[in-house]
């Protein structure tokens, strides 16, 4: 076996040891990428600056711990906004693993903030249903949440009054990392009833909805880790996806050598064979 | 009359359902707000059927001893302690289904998704070669989009993030939109052929 062989055939315990380097290096030495803002989330930011204050958001967060990384922080740094915007947020969820993330965020958000539950923010909590859920809370809210998340009733509190359904809700979020998600909000919430939707998502499903982003559809668009990261430099929140990016630059940056290295030993050996 | 009733509840249900879509004003927004609430009980239970199965399931590998049977005991264990701990404390902050959330099912399910990153960057070395033009094409694409969308693409040329968003908003959505036609023309047709009672699979057995 040649030298191309050997190296065409490289045991893949070494190259899980390259990534974990390249991984774990960048995190304990950051070395502090400049993050350039994409449009798509600009537009998302716009679209939380252009509400006033008192402004009511809908977060519903239909993602779970798997997803965590990349959603989560967008989760953190979205209630960091609207708080510093003094919007209230309703959150609920399709998927029942998001609620407690969802909450989380909000909890760390709303003392940063001086925001108190119940008054700023509600977490409605999961309902299972998927799109009907959509479909339901579009005709009646406490109807369809009766009770919050830990099965305190709605009525009680101060930021739900006056919220029935669609009409009271100026802006929908959906952070999502699969179905049900954004593109069921889009499809009941945005293309029957015209509400505003924006939408974040893992950066393996962000390609999909980009048919929606330039049909004007989905008001700004959160990809992956990367986009948590232009969204923290927006909102000047420097937070764990900021942090995470040295790292996630670094492991792209090896897995292309992977590919462009492995490409030219192919050639190469291919060239030798014929 | 097992397969006609069937049918006919099938028709009505699915015409009442398209026509509150583009009428969604009396008496078809009510039947909208009937239809969800019997979908969301029926959801309910058919979730609480599936636990059961899959209790059952995993009862009945105990039984059997086949290979990885201790797996269940696991899965039995960790949903028996979940069920408990949320029935008798809740579920809010700093009860103990929270803690276990946060602590236990969290990280284990963040660490198994981790590990993609190991095995997409082995098979990336293995798999991605340039065989055909088509192949070649793609990992083009592939290598600009990952280098454009992370900082280190900036620094290495300030175009290569402008070239991966060209990507992404214009080849990338083209076919995503021919995708998304097809499937829209897809369950237009199938959902009519359920509805006219032409497709009637669901009525296996009758």
């Amino acid at each position: 076996m040649n030298i191309i062989e050997r190296l065409e055939k490289i045991d893949r315990r070494i190259i899980f040891i390259l990534i974990l380097l390249a991984v774990i290096i960048p995190l304990l030495l950051p070395i502090g990428f400049k993050i350039k803002v994409s449009e798509p989330v600009r537009i998302f930011y716009e679209t939380i600056e252009e509400l006033q204050p008192g402004s009511i958001v809908l977060i519903s967060s239909e993602y779970d711990p798997s997803t965590m990384p990349e959603v989560y922080p967008m989760n953190q740094a979205l209630a960091r906004h609207c708080f510093a915007k003094n919007l209230k947020i309703i959150g609920m969820g399709l998927w029942p693993q998001g609620i407690p993330l969802n909450q989380a965020s909000m909890e760390q958000a709303a003392e940063e903030y001086g925001k108190e539950y119940g008054v700023d923010y509600v977490n409605l909590g999961y309902k299972a249903g998927g799109i009907v859920v959509i479909s339901a809370v579009s005709e009646n809210i406490p109807t369809t949440f009766p009770q919050d998340y830990a099965g305190r009733s709605v009525e009680e509190f101060e930021v739900m009054e006056g919220v029935k359904n669609f009409d009271n809700i100026d802006l929908i979020v959906s952070l999502s990392a699969g179905d049900p998600g954004v593109r069921q909000w889009i499809m009941i919430a945005q293309g029957r009833y015209g509400k505003k939707v924006s939408g974040g998502v893992t950066a393996v499903s962000a390609p999909a909805f980009y048919p929606y982003l330039h049909a004007g559809q989905l008001r700004g668009l959160i990809g992956g880790m990367k986009g948590a990261a232009e969204y923290e430099t927006l909102i000047k929140k420097s937070g764990t996806a900021s942090r995470g990016m040295d790292a996630q630059s670094i492991a792209h940056g090896l897995i292309v050598l992977f590919i462009v290295l492995a490409n030219v030993f192919f050639i190469i050996g291919k060239r030798k064979k014929a | 009359m097992k397969k006609q009733i069937p049918l006919i509840i099938t028709f009505i249900a699915g015409m009442a359902m398209i026509i509150q879509y583009f009428i969604p004003h009396r008496p078809f927004s009510d039947i909208q707000q009937l239809f969800n609430t019997w979908f969301l009980i029926i959801t309910v239970f058919a979730m609480i059927l599936g636990l059961g199965n899959l209790l059952k399931l995993h009862t009945r590998r105990l039984q059997r001893r086949p290979s990885g049977w201790w797996y269940s005991i696991v899965l039995l264990i960790g949903f028996a302690i979940m069920f408990i701990a949320g029935m008798v404390w809740g579920i809010e902050r700093g009860t103990p289904f929270d803690y276990l959330f946060w602590n236990v099912h969290l990280p284990m399910s963040s660490m198994m998704f981790a590990l993609l990153a190991f095995f997409v960057a082995s098979a990336s070395y293995r798999a991605f070669r340039a065989r055909t033009p088509e192949a070649t094409l793609l990992l083009v694409s592939a290598i600009l989009v990952m280098i454009g969308r992370v900082p280190l693409g900036n620094y290495i040329w300030d175009k290569l993030p402008l070239l991966g968003d060209w990507i992404m908003s214009y080849p990338n959505m083209a076919g995503q939109r021919a995708i998304m036609i097809g499937i829209a023309l897809g369950v237009i047709s199938t959902s009519l052929r359920i509805i006219l009672g032409i497709e009637r699979t669901y009525l296996v057995g009758k």
